[in-house]
């Protein structure tokens, strides 16, 4: 297989993460998903850093971000598909 | 090839109390802040010897000064150290420290620098320290078997690839090694929050998970809300964390509970610097997650090689425990490999499985306890960091 550039750690997440570097808008990604090896494609709305996140469905203001399976915080502005999801745009619901 | 690690051994130090060892050191500890000076003359007038000159000591008082007297007899009491000589400002203090220490069966002498000074002092520690020195490096390594280290764990500068590859690297380790009989440890009570239900389904048994609760329950309580700032003034993701493409605390939280692996569960929750005494097995430590006071904690708690993922790049070290850098972030790797003993940046590229990074990290441990320099040893990092819990007197 070749070299995947966004990982996602299970089938219920709607983010996952960037593992290259330099990735750039338009790139197609080859994603993975680790926990049973299933792959799909995804194209990159934005340059996204290397360990940031991704939106894997369109993700609105409040909705709750799902990473590990889990219940990671909420959303305080929009994503879209393909779109960079982080401080700007995602919250703790702890703090 | 399967590596077999029921009969593997290391070449180690078998200690007066019977514990392993991988390191010899002859330690000149300070019982308080002012004792540094005479400390750091005798560790320059013995080579061979290293003074662990640290902030604290004085005017402490009830749970806080019962920490400050676990960690420094904990430091010493560990089985990476042959023998220990004490400096406090005041005998009666130095004394705790001594008769804690000697608990362990290993030499120790302890001076008090009042009515002396720093210069009868030095003179009079500088003796025993060179006589300690002359026997610790006479002393015999023998085949000990993996299952008698302590290996702690706690990562640092994480970011979205230690949840992916290096922290279940960890807990790779613990799912093979635990059941071989070594003793494990994990903690950072802050860290774990928003995957605090998860943590307390990996208690062996409902009394631990409600000890594990209670001693969250009470961090969240008595630090969180009674100092609470937005986002924890941006401690909690770190300004390091979010670089890495951390978010938020829940999301920290699942990537650094990877380190405890797929079947292991903890068998105690204890308190900070504390000694396990539930036999072999994993244990949670009540800890802070800032990487020097935590890895000084465990390596009072006794043990004795620390296992640390890092995504960005955490540079952390201990003057008595070798502290093994994980890491699979490739630019981490690029820009700034001279920190970093295990390469895993296999597992993102899908080209290595967490099982044999798992081992690649075991024959780490294995390579480490027979002798090699860690990466923060080599670099000379030798963070000793005290917990304070609250002002003093």
């Amino acid at each position: 297989m070749s070299i995947p550039q966004l990982l996602v750690h299970d089938r219920e997440d709607n983010v996952g993460v960037v593992v290259v570097e330099d990735l750039t808008a338009g790139t197609e990604m080859l994603c993975v998903v680790t926990a049973d090896n299933s792959d799909f494609r995804l194209t990159a709305k934005a340059d996204i850093p290397i360990g940031h996140k991704v939106a894997l469905k369109p993700l609105k203001a409040g909705d709750t971000v799902i990473k590990y399976g889990e219940d990671i915080g909420r959303m305080i502005g929009d994503a879209e598909v393909g779109g960079h999801v982080h401080t700007q745009n995602c919250k703790t619901k702890r703090w | 090839m399967a590596l077999d690690f029921s009969t593997a051994t290391v070449k180690a130090w078998r200690r007066e109390n019977g514990r392993v060892g991988v390191r010899n050191h002859v330690l000149i500890l300070p019982v308080d802040d002012i004792s540094n000076a005479a400390c750091e003359a005798v560790a320059n007038n013995v080579k061979g010897t290293m003074a662990l000159p640290h902030a604290y000591g004085r005017l402490q008082f009830g749970e806080d000064l019962e920490l400050h007297f676990r960690t420094i007899i904990g430091t010493g009491a560990n089985p990476n150290v042959a023998a220990v000589v004490v400096i406090g400002i005041e005998p009666e203090w130095t004394k705790v420290i001594v008769d804690g220490i000697a608990k362990t069966g290993k030499p120790v002498t302890g001076f008090s620098i009042e009515q002396k000074g720093d210069f009868e002092t030095i003179r009079q520690a500088s003796w025993k320290a060179k006589e300690y020195v002359h026997w610790a490096s006479e002393l015999q390594k023998e085949d000990c078997p993996v299952s008698d280290l302590w290996i702690s764990t706690k990562c640092g500068e994480s970011d979205t690839t230690t949840g992916l590859s290096s922290c279940p690297t960890v807990g790779n380790m613990y799912d093979k090694l635990l059941p071989q009989g070594i003793y494990g440890c994990f903690g950072e009570t802050s860290e774990i929050t928003g995957a605090e239900h998860i943590c307390e389904t990996r208690a062996a048994n409902p009394e631990t998970a409600a000890k594990f609760k209670a001693i969250w329950k009470a961090y969240q309580d008595d630090v969180i809300e009674a100092f609470k700032t937005s986002d924890l003034s941006d401690s909690q993701p770190t300004k390091g964390n979010i670089l890495g493409g951390l978010t938020t605390i829940e999301e920290k939280a699942m990537g650094n509970l990877e380190k405890i692996g797929r079947t292991s569960t903890y068998i105690d929750a204890i308190g900070p610097a504390e000694t396990p005494e539930k036999g072999p097995g994993l244990y949670f430590m009540d800890s802070s997650s800032a990487a020097a006071e935590c890895v000084t904690l465990m390596a009072a708690g006794g043990y004795v090689i620390h296992t640390f993922p890092t995504g960005q790049g955490n540079v952390v070290g201990n003057p008595i425990v070798p502290v093994i850098k994980i890491s699979g972030n490739p630019r981490t790797l690029r820009t700034m490999s001279e920190h970093i003993d295990v390469d895993v940046t296999g597992v993102l590229t899908r080209e290595m499985t967490i099982d044999q990074a798992g081992d690649s990290l075991i024959e780490m441990i294995m390579r480490t306890a027979n002798g090699r320099l860690t990466a923060a040893e080599a670099l000379g990092h030798r963070e000793f960091s005290m917990t304070k819990l609250y002002r003093s007197a």
